[in-house]
Formats: structure tokens, sequence, C-alpha cells
């Protein structure tokens, strides 16, 4: 964490330097009041001197307004600064996730980066604003008040010596009970929001199996549990508070008896006595703070390690050093030469000797079970992942030598999960292609069977979408996502399983009409159902990460078996006929 | 709080700005460590809309524990007048120094009087004036036999008064939490009573959140507001009576800052509200673009859309930080200020007290305890107005806990429910309509008679409501016209677990909860044994994948069962409704994302489960819709058709076109 922090702290050294010397001012101002108190009395009212009351008190007046102001502007900076880091921290984890390839991506997970983006940058930042104010003032007013202490009387400042590590200890065992019991507590408030999650998704179940009863007894276990946990933690912050007053208490107690001595042998004056006991309350009240901002600390350093672990990543993808000049068109062939793809560290390797050519206008079509490979492979031509051996060409070109921006330009991908961003529909549409018309919109819609229900809607293309599309159906998204790839007009569509959330009619209009725009473009489509598939100028079969059969439905229903096992699954035999 | 709190330049309390440290979502303890109370001032809260109504009915929920809350009451009072007292025993104290020194420094055995002639005469009035003020024999030291026992007076006081807040404490977390376990346990219960129809008008998220976040605030709330409040409340009292009892003149002028620093809190805190809501949204627009960029990460980078995605990131990320750190800083300004407010009557008491002292109108020691009781003054007020605060929102979060428990049950079952028993499966739709929204009905005069051991299909495009019979054969929803019945008898004078243990459901949205594989398939008949567990596992062809896991039937499925594929899962399900065994069954076939082989076992064990049984199939197989008794053909929500294949077919009609075009389209073709 300091690693961290010193580092994006560096660009704001100014802004430190001024923030301490602000905060010493205003440490120094505070220590001098009660100075100036313990001279009013000694001087003023010991002697009778109303002028000089009246003087003083007029300077410490001032002196109070240095420190105010001081700490004021304090804050500003400290504050500034602290935001700065998160900022520039956060803006540089998003920088760096946007170099990840999706191995990067699967490795971390999406969800893990955005928590870390998010959360753990605010946890940081969190920790910076404190430590550039509590962390500075806390241990400087300590040492500061404890030589003000010494100057007022030497030997009473041993009482120092005796009451702050009573202070340490006792905070310190607090917390560190109450550390683990807060973690624990986490626990079991995740645990009771899973049963209650559990019992709201899963509620026509629960009725259908008439285990009502039962649920409620789960919750009642969960619920109980974390009572208990939550009572144990309150119960040990209950006494936090009376015990640090109590020390402080009897402290002040015993500077009177001690410091009574000292005043009766005339060894110190007595309004010396009474500065004293600010400094006393001074120097404990930064151990209190320091204290429990210290608490933070393992909160705080979990955090940057995680922000470190992600700005580590060396992404395995670059572009190449020298790529080959961006072609005026791209025709669209698609090559696959003899290609192994494995995921580091796996034993066995998910595709192995693939060769196929897809060429425009031909749609080639992959088939085959789960985790056969099929999403893998067509990852492979927007060059998401790459290869492990062999090369995968588009217009004969390695897609390995040419800038991915240039190979991205020409590829429509429609995903597995249909994923629309937040916005509008045209926001959505244009997502990849700013410049597009409406018109061009339109076309796209009425290819993708979407058209209609956009035009049902009273904003039409200005109607919003909720972040994921939540606000539109499955079958719905999916056509947009199509039409999204459409508006860019690419050499190569990639379809992964983008059908699957359409019923057979909508599926069946939507292939046909797709015909036409993609006359001159070589399609790539993945697909559960061989209904989407059967009319497909090439189908690659896949099992287990080999290619298994490569031809039209009627070759491969002749000679590929594992294509005969998986259309009779789905058809029964005089259909598949 | 107690006299320790009273110290020059201190900092009371800890600045909540930054919500206080350490404190993972814990509920706070009275007076908590850090800055609890004062960060409940400073973010925005909600209001509740009857403050009053909810506020009586939260404390009537407190009533089981009046004696102990008396109790704490009782003890919260001694704590704080003790405390109170305490700093001015301790300026006695300091003022028997005082005086003990100054009577050492004159000479013994002068009568005092005589003294203090001698100095009027030198005209040393002042001083005259201070030392005839005193109680001291000249010439004699400090009495320390009276301060030993006066210190120790006051370190008892000290001790009980911690004690006591302590025990308060301790107690009222006790009653707060038995309160919350019964609020959480009834919330929970109301879960299993409400009819579906709630669940399915709100939001699962908005549910989730007033069980937790909103009891959660409401634990909070009670632990705090009743120490706290009266801790605050009462301190204020003793002390303000404490300072008009030694001093008039010096109460004023303590009292003098009080409107300031009330002024001043509330400005800031209204303003500190204001950017802490504006660093909100900007926070959420932020992690929301994060969330998307990022779980969309493929299609940004292959739309070419990465430096857009940038751009908008550093705007949104530059408004977070230009917002966040406005809320600090007007946030962090409170304290400083109230910091000078507090030294600006430091000095205040300090000069006038200074001047008393030295005019022999007070002894020294009242200075300085003035000077913590003022100090003592600042924080309660500051608390006061959090806890106020924070017993709004507590209060607001309670009303949307008790809106949730005053929502409308389910009708209840018969007193004396009708038990068909042994159940052969025959059901019968009389003339039943339905409707979830009032102006548009679903379901008008449906007829329909599916004999025990008979299939029904359900078809029609996605969306088109083909739950909704579902829905009404499980009495999820009842009918609003005509009836259904089982083997003769109207669903509804069963009771609703009676005709459910006569169904079996596996839906395509699989449900299975965090537990281990066999507690998943004994989900439906928890006495089951071993042997009809696996006996059910093997029918329904999970007994065979299960053994390649690692650990078996005692395979945990976590949170997303991603262990687990999700036909196998299916499977699972089925399994489970092969042990509990119905007369009937509703079954969803899957149609995606379940791979070709476990697709054929799918299909194979829904068909032995269908053996004997009457079933409800929501179809999207030929061979099922075909083989169907009857089918269902549903459009836009309403039952459009009804008829087997070869009427439905010869009728020409909606079945008739969807079947052209959905099947045999896709086949011929």
């Amino acid at each position: 964490m300091i690693g961290l922090l010193r580092h994006h702290l560096a660009p704001y050294r100014r802004d430190l330097v001024i923030i301490v010397a602000l905060l010493v001012l205003q440490v120094l101002g505070a220590l001098y009041l009660p100075e100036l108190n313990a001279d009013i009395i000694n001087n003023g009212v010991a002697q009778g001197d109303t002028g000089y009351i009246v003087r003083v008190g007029g300077w410490m007046l001032v002196v109070s307004l240095v420190v105010v102001a001081t700490a004021i502007v304090g804050i500003y900076y400290s504050s500034r600064t602290a935001m700065s880091v998160g900022r520039d921290l956060r803006s540089r984890l998003f920088r760096t996730v946007q170099t990840f390839s999706l191995r990067e991506m699967n490795q971390l997970g999406a969800p893990s980066l955005i928590t870390r983006n998010t959360n753990d940058v605010q946890q940081v930042q969190m920790f910076a604003q404190v430590a550039l104010t509590i962390m500075i003032t806390a241990p400087l007013t300590a040492v500061g008040a404890f030589f003000m202490a010494i100057r007022q009387d030497g030997p009473l400042s041993l009482l120092l010596l005796v009451i702050v590590p009573v202070m340490v200890v006792l905070i310190g065992s607090i917390m560190v009970r109450a550390v683990p019991l807060f973690r624990a507590m986490q626990v079991k408030i995740d645990r009771i929001n899973l049963v209650l999650r559990e019992n709201l998704t899963g509620i026509r179940v629960i009725r259908a199996f008439v285990r009502t009863a039962h649920e409620e007894q789960r919750f009642a276990a969960a619920n109980a549990d974390l009572t208990d946990t939550t009572l144990r933690v309150n119960r040990l912050f209950a006494l936090l508070m009376p015990a640090l007053m109590l020390v402080m208490n009897l402290s002040s107690v015993a500077v009177v008896w001690f410091g009574g001595h000292r005043v009766a042998a005339g060894e110190m004056p007595v309004g010396n006595l009474m500065a004293f006991l600010a400094y006393l309350m001074q120097v404990l009240f930064s151990v209190m703070m320091a204290t429990m901002v210290l608490v933070m600390w393992p909160r705080a350093a979990a955090s940057s390690e995680r922000l470190n672990e992600v700005l580590a990543v060396e992404p395995a993808i670059h572009d190449p050093a020298v790529p080959e000049p961006a072609m005026a068109a791209v025709r669209g062939t698609v090559e696959f030469r003899d290609v192994e793809f494995g995921y580091p560290g796996a034993a066995d390797p998910v595709l192995t000797g693939i060769s196929f050519t897809a060429r425009p206008g031909q749609t080639t079509a992959i088939i085959g079970s789960t985790g056969s490979g099929k999403s893998t492979l067509i990852n492979l031509v927007p060059r998401l992942y790459d290869v492990t051996a062999g090369a995968v060409l588009v217009d004969g070109v390695d897609v390995r030598d040419r800038a991915r921006a240039d190979l991205w330009a020409s590829i429509g991908l429609v995903p597995q999960r249909a994923f629309l961003f937040s916005g509008t529909i045209a926001d959505n549409l244009r997502f990849g292609a700013p410049g597009a018309t409406d018109e061009q919109l339109w076309r796209a819609l009425e290819i993708a069977q979407g058209a209609e229900f956009v035009r049902a809607l009273p904003e039409g293309l200005e109607a919003p979408i909720e972040q994921g599309g939540a606000n539109v159906s499955g079958g719905q998204r999916q056509r947009l996502a199509i039409a999204r790839a459409l508006v860019r007009d690419p050499a190569v569509y990639v379809f992964d399983d983008s059908f699957s959330a359409l019923d057979y009619a909508t599926d069946a209009r939507l292939r046909a009409a797709l015909r036409e725009p993609t006359r001159q473009s070589c399609v790539l489509v993945v697909a559960q159902r061989v209904s989407t598939i059967r009319h497909a100028d090439q189908i690659l079969v896949l099992d287990e990460g080999r290619l298994v059969g490569v031809g039209t439905h009627a070759s491969l229903m002749a000679d590929c078996p594992t294509y005969g096992e998986i259309v009779l699954s789905q058809l029964s035999a005089e259909e598949a006929a | 709080m107690s006299a320790g709190a009273a110290t020059a330049g201190g900092r009371p309390g800890g600045g909540g700005s930054s919500g206080g440290p350490a404190r993972p979502g814990g509920p706070a303890g009275p007076g908590g460590p850090g800055g609890g109370p004062m960060g409940g001032l400073l973010v925005p809260t909600q209001k509740s809309s009857d403050f009053r109504g909810t506020a009586t009915r939260l404390s009537r929920r407190l009533g089981p524990y009046r004696w102990q809350i008396l109790l704490v009451v009782g003890m919260t009072i001694g704590s704080v007048i003790l405390a109170v007292i305490g700093p001015k025993l301790l300026g006695n104290a300091t003022t028997m120094v005082f005086e003990g020194a100054v009577a050492s420094t004159l000479p013994a055995g002068v009568p005092l009087d005589t003294i203090v002639a001698s100095l009027r005469a030198q005209g040393q009035t002042t001083q005259a004036d201070m030392l005839a003020a005193m109680d001291i024999v000249p010439g004699t030291g400090v009495d320390f036999t009276a301060l030993a026992q006066l210190l120790a007076l006051i370190g008892v006081l000290y001790l009980v008064s911690s004690l006591l807040s302590w025990a308060a404490a301790w107690i009222m977390a006790g009653v707060t939490q038995s309160t919350i376990y019964e609020l959480r346990a009834e919330v929970d219960r109301k879960i299993g009573r409400l009819p579906l129809r709630y669940f399915d008008q709100h939001a699962r998220g908005d549910l989730l959140s007033r069980v937790t976040n909103d009891i959660d605030n409401v634990s909070n709330t009670l632990q705090q507001v009743l120490t706290q409040l009266i801790t605050s409340v009462l301190t204020v009292i003793g002390v303000l009576a404490i300072m008009f009892w030694m001093s008039p003149l010096l109460a004023v002028i303590a009292l003098l800052t009080v409107p300031l620093s009330f002024v001043v809190t509330m400005v800031i805190a209204r303003r500190s509200q204001q950017q802490f809501t504006a660093q909100w949204e900007w926070t959420g627009q932020l992690n929301g673009h994060v969330e998307q960029m990022f779980t969309g990460h493929d299609l940004v980078k292959v739309f070419g859309h990465a430096d857009r995605a940038v751009e908008e990131f550093d705007a949104l990320n530059a408004r977070m930080y230009e917002s966040s750190f406005r809320a600090q800083f007007v946030s962090g300004i409170i304290q400083p200020a109230m910091m000078f407010i507090s030294n600006l009557n430091y000095v205040l008491i300090s000069v006038i007290g200074g001047i008393q002292v030295a005019n022999g109108l007070m002894p020294l020691g009242d200075v300085q305890a003035f000077i913590q009781y003022a100090r003592q003054f600042q924080m309660p007020i500051t608390q006061i107005a959090a806890v106020v605060n924070l017993m709004q929102s507590g209060i607001a979060s309670a009303e949307r806990v008790f809106e949730f428990l005053d929502a409308q049950d389910e009708s209840p079952d018969p007193a004396a429910p009708a038990e068909p028993r042994p159940v052969r499966g025959r059901v019968a739709f009389e003339g039943v309509s339905f409707r979830y929204v009032p102006d548009t009905p679903l379901i008008r005069d449906l007829d329909l008679v599916v004999e025990p051991g008979q299939s029904c299909a359900i078809v029609g495009p996605t969306g088109a409501g083909k739950t909704t019979l579902v829905n009404l054969l499980m009495r999820f929803y009842d009918v609003d016209g005509g009836r259904i019945t089982l083997d003769g008898v109207d669903t509804r004078d069963m009771a609703r677990d009676g005709l459910r243990g006569s169904f079996g459901m596996v839906l395509q949205d699989t449900w299975l909860f965090s537990g281990t594989i066999r507690e998943n398939i004994a989900y439906g008949a928890a006495d089951a044994t071993e042997e009809q567990v696996m006996a059910a596992a093997r029918a329904a062809y999970v007994d065979h994948f299960v053994r390649t896991l690692p650990d078996g039937y005692d395979t945990v499925l976590d949170d997303e069962a991603s262990n687990v594929s999700a036909g196998e899962k299916q499977l699972i399900t089925i399994a489970r409704a092969f042990l509990s065994d119905p007369a009937i069954l509703i079954l969803d076939e899957a149609t995606s994302s379940v791979d070709t082989r476990t697709e054929l076992l799918v299909q194979k064990a829904m068909a032995r489960l269908r053996e004997g049984r009457t079933s409800f199939v929501i179809a999207h197989r030929l061979s099922t819709i075909r083989d169907a008794d009857t089918i269902l053909v549903m459009e836009d929500g309403a039952i459009v058709e009804q008829g087997d294949h070869a009427t439905l077919l010869g009728a020409d009609g909606a079945y008739a076109r969807l079947y052209q075009s959905q099947f045999a389209g896709a086949i011929a073709e």
C-alpha cells in the first residue's frame, strides 16, 4: 500500500508540503493555548492583574483563529489531494483493464475487476484522506503535547508513561477482539442474505414442495446466529467508551493528586497544573484517534493489494510492433491453419488441429455439445485470444500481424449473452458505428426482426435501455444485439449462439432476412439448434476440441455419427430425414 | 459523555466525513468509536411519511422489555449525574491545592483578616479581595488528607458512572438485538404468507433491502437513540444546572455560543448533505459505467468503442472527483469550526473567570470546572442533532419494514380443508376466468378436463403467458371466476399445502439452493431414506454424473452452482420430482443452453417421470405436442385454442399457423 500511495502522491508533492506545514501550524497553535491559559492563571489571576488577563485572552483568541484557519485550509488541500489520488488511481486501473484481452478478463473476472475499480479504490482513497489529516496531526499532537507537558512539569509527566500504555492496551485489546467479530458478522449477514434471496427466488418451488416451514427454520437458524454475533460486537463496543472515559477521568484525578504535591512543595505553579491537565487530554485523544484510524489500515492494505494485482497484470496480447498496413477493403476470408488453443496452465488444449476456410458469401456453422470449444473457436477470429499453435488468417494475413483496431473494424460480433448498454436504443445500435444514420439503424432493425417492436415503443429509437438491457425481453435483446452488428456492415460476421432466445418463427424469418446483407460477407455461426444451421454452406462439428466433421447437413448426416446424434436429440428420426 | 471529553484543543468525536474509522457496517455502540453520530448528521437522510405513528409502533415492539429499558434509563440517569458532578468536585480539589499553595506563602499565625487589611492598605485591592474570599488559614499548606478523601470520592464517582453507562449499553444491546431478531423473523414468516402476486409485483432487490439494510438501520437507531439521546439530553440539562449554580454569569457566557454552534452545524450539515448526494449520484454513474464496460469488455474492444469508453470514464471520473472533493471539504469544515467555537468559549471563560477569581468572586477550581463543562456541553448538542437525524432515517426504515408486514396476506385456508386421498389426478377447469390486471382479462370461460394419466401440452410463443396456467393450478394465484377441481373437489376448498403436495414441478428456471446435491434432491421429501434418494437419482439419470464429482452426493452447490451444468441442474430437479412421487406433474421443457447429450437424458427422464401421471407440459418439442391428449394454444397471455393435434390442425387456426411456421417450416423448408 505504501508503494501505491507514494506513487500516486508523487505528483502532489507541493500540496503535501503545504498540508504538512499547515497541520504543523495547527498543532502548534492548539498546543500553545493551554500554555497561555497557564500564564493567565500564574501571572494574571494569582497576581490579580486584570489587564494582563485581558491581554493574554485576546492573544489566545488570535491563536484560536489561526488554528481554525490553518485547519480549514489544511482540509481543503488534504481533501483535494486524497480525492486526486483516488481519481488518478481509478483512471489508471480503468485504462489498465482496457488493455486486457479476454484471457486476463477471465483470469480476474469482470465482477472482481468492477469491485476493484470501484470499492477498492474508494477504500484507498478514504485511507489517503485520513492519512493526510489525522495520521499526521495525531502523532504530532501527541509528541508535541508530551513535550509541553514536560515543560509544565517534568516529574509529573512520568504519569503519561503509565497512562498512555494503559490506553493503548485498552483500545488495542478491544479492537483485536472486535475485528474478527466484525468479520464473522459480515459472513453471517451474507448468509442471511443468501437464505433470503433463495427464499425469494425459489418461492414457487418452496410453495410447490410445501417447504415453507423448513425455510423458516433455515432462516431462523441464520437469524439467531447473526443476532448472537451482533450482540457480542455491540456488547464489546458498549465497553469501549465508558472504559476510555474512565481512563481519562482517573488520569485527571491522578494529575490533581500528584500535581497537588508538587504545587504544595512550591516546585510548580498552580496554573501549570491546569495546563498539564489540558496537555494530558490532548495526548490521550491523539492516541485514541491514532489507534482507531490504524484499524483502517488492514482493510485499505487489502484493497491496495487487490489493486496492485490488477496493475501488475501484463496483457498477453499486444499489437505487433510493425503492423501490416490496413487494407482498403477487407473481403472476409477466414482461415484456420492447424490451430491449437489451450488455457495457460491447463493440461489439455481446448482446441487441437483445427483447419478450415470460411469464404465471403458463405455461411459456416459450428455445432457441438457444451464444452466442445465452439465459443473459444470463434473468439480466436477477433483475436480475443491468441492461438497457442497454428494461425488464424483473415484475408490471408495472420491476425497477429495486424493492428487489432483494423482487424476489429472488419468484424461484426454478436456474443452469446446479448449484452446491451444503458442509454437509448439508438446509442446501442451506434455502439460500433457512431456516424450511422437513422435510416441505417432502421434497416439493421428490419433485418434483425426488431423494427416492429421498436416502432411500437412511444420513443422509438430514443427509447431508453436500462443497464444490461433489463427492460427488454431476452428475444428483443438478442435482436438488438444482432442489429448492432449489422449497423457496422462488416466483412466478417460472428454469431455466437445468437438465436437461442428467439422462437422458431422469428429465427427463420431472421435468417431469411440476413441472406441479402451478408451476400458479400463471411458468416460464422455457432448454434445449438440444428434447424438454425442446417442450410449452412459448411458445417463444422466439434467434439472435445477436435473437428470431427466438415460438410453440409446432408453429407454429415451420412458420414458423421456425432452430427447424427446431435440431430436426433432434437428432431425425431422422420423429421431429420 | 463524561468529564474526560473536556480538553483544550482536543477533538470531540471523530468527524464522520469518511464514515468513521473501522466500522465495517456494524451497528454502533453508544458513542461508538470514531465519528458515528457525526457521520449521521452530515449525510442525507430519508424522511418518513408518518413519523409519530411509526415511532409509536416501533416503541410498542419494545413493550416486552419495558423493565429492562426502565433500568437502562435509570442507570443512564445515574451515570450522567455522576459524570456531571465530577468536574465540579475536581475543581474543588484544584481550589484546595491553589488555596493551600497561597496559604503556605502567608506568614503563619497571622489572622487572614489582618493580611487582607494590610494588602488593602498597600493598594493591592484585587489580591486582597481574592484572599478574602478564600477559606484558608495562613501558614498552613495543602491539606492532603482532605484532598485524598476528595479525590478518592471523585475516583469512585467516575468509576461508578462508567460502570453504569457500560451496564446500560450492555443491557440495551440485548434488548435491541432481541427486538431485531423478532422483527427479522416476522418479516420472514410474512414472506411465507404473502400471495405470489406480491412478489411478482415487487422488485426482489427492494424486498431484500427491506429485510437487511432497513432492519439494520432500525437496529442502529434503537441502540443509539435510547442510550445516546438520554445521555445527551441529560448531560445538557445537568451541565446547564450546575453551571448556573456555580456562576450564572459564566453560564450565560457559555450558553451564548450554543446557538452559534447549532447554526454552524446546521448550515454545514445542509451543504454537506447536498454535496454527498451529488457524490453518490456521480459514484453511482461511474460505477455503472465501469460495470458495463467491464462486463461487455469484448464488445467494447471489437466494436472499437474503447476510446469512447475511456473518454466517458474520464468525464465521469472528473465529475466524481469534483463532487467528492467538495463533500469531503465541506463536511471536514465542521470539526475545525466546532473547535473554534469551543476555543472561543474557552478563552471567554478563562478571561472572565480569571478576572472573577482575581477579584475574589469565584474560586480558581471553578474556572477549571467551567472550562470542562463548557466543552462537555458542546458535544451532546452536536450529538442530539445527529441522533435526531439518525432517528429520522431509522423511522423511515421501520416504516418500510412495517409496510411490508402490513401487506395483505393470502386468503386463509378453509377451516376444514377437503383432502381427496389418494389423489387420482383428474383436473378440471370449469368456466375459469382470470386476469392479472383488472382491465385485461387473460382467460375467459376456460373449460378443460384432463383425466388421470392424460397429458396436456401448452404451446405458444415466448411471453404468451404459459406460466399463468401453472400459477392457477398450484393456486399461486386464485381464479377470478369459475373453479378448478382436483378429483372433483374445488381446489379452494383444499388447504394450499395439501393441494401442492399432490403436484410435482420441474421448471426451466431450475431453482437449487446452496446445499448438497443430496439435500437438493430430498428437498420435497425431508424424511426420504437414502435408498429412495438413490432410486430417484438413478431414475432421473443424476446418479451417473454425480458419481464423477469428487464429493459425489455431498457436492455443495454454490451460489451460482457453477460446478454443475444447466442440464445437470435440470436433471436434479427432475430427481426431486421423482422422489416426491406426485399424482400430477407440471413440466417446463428446456429449450436452450443444454448440451445435446444431457438434453437427451432430460427428455428421457421427463418421459419416464410422466408415465402414469397426469401432466401439464409447457412444450417446445414436436414429439411432446403431438402425443398430448389436449393442447392449449396461448397467444398474448390468453388461451386461443384447445384440442388435440389432429383436431387443431384441421381447424386451420392459430395452432395450424404456429405449427406451420415454427415446426414444419423449420424442418421441411
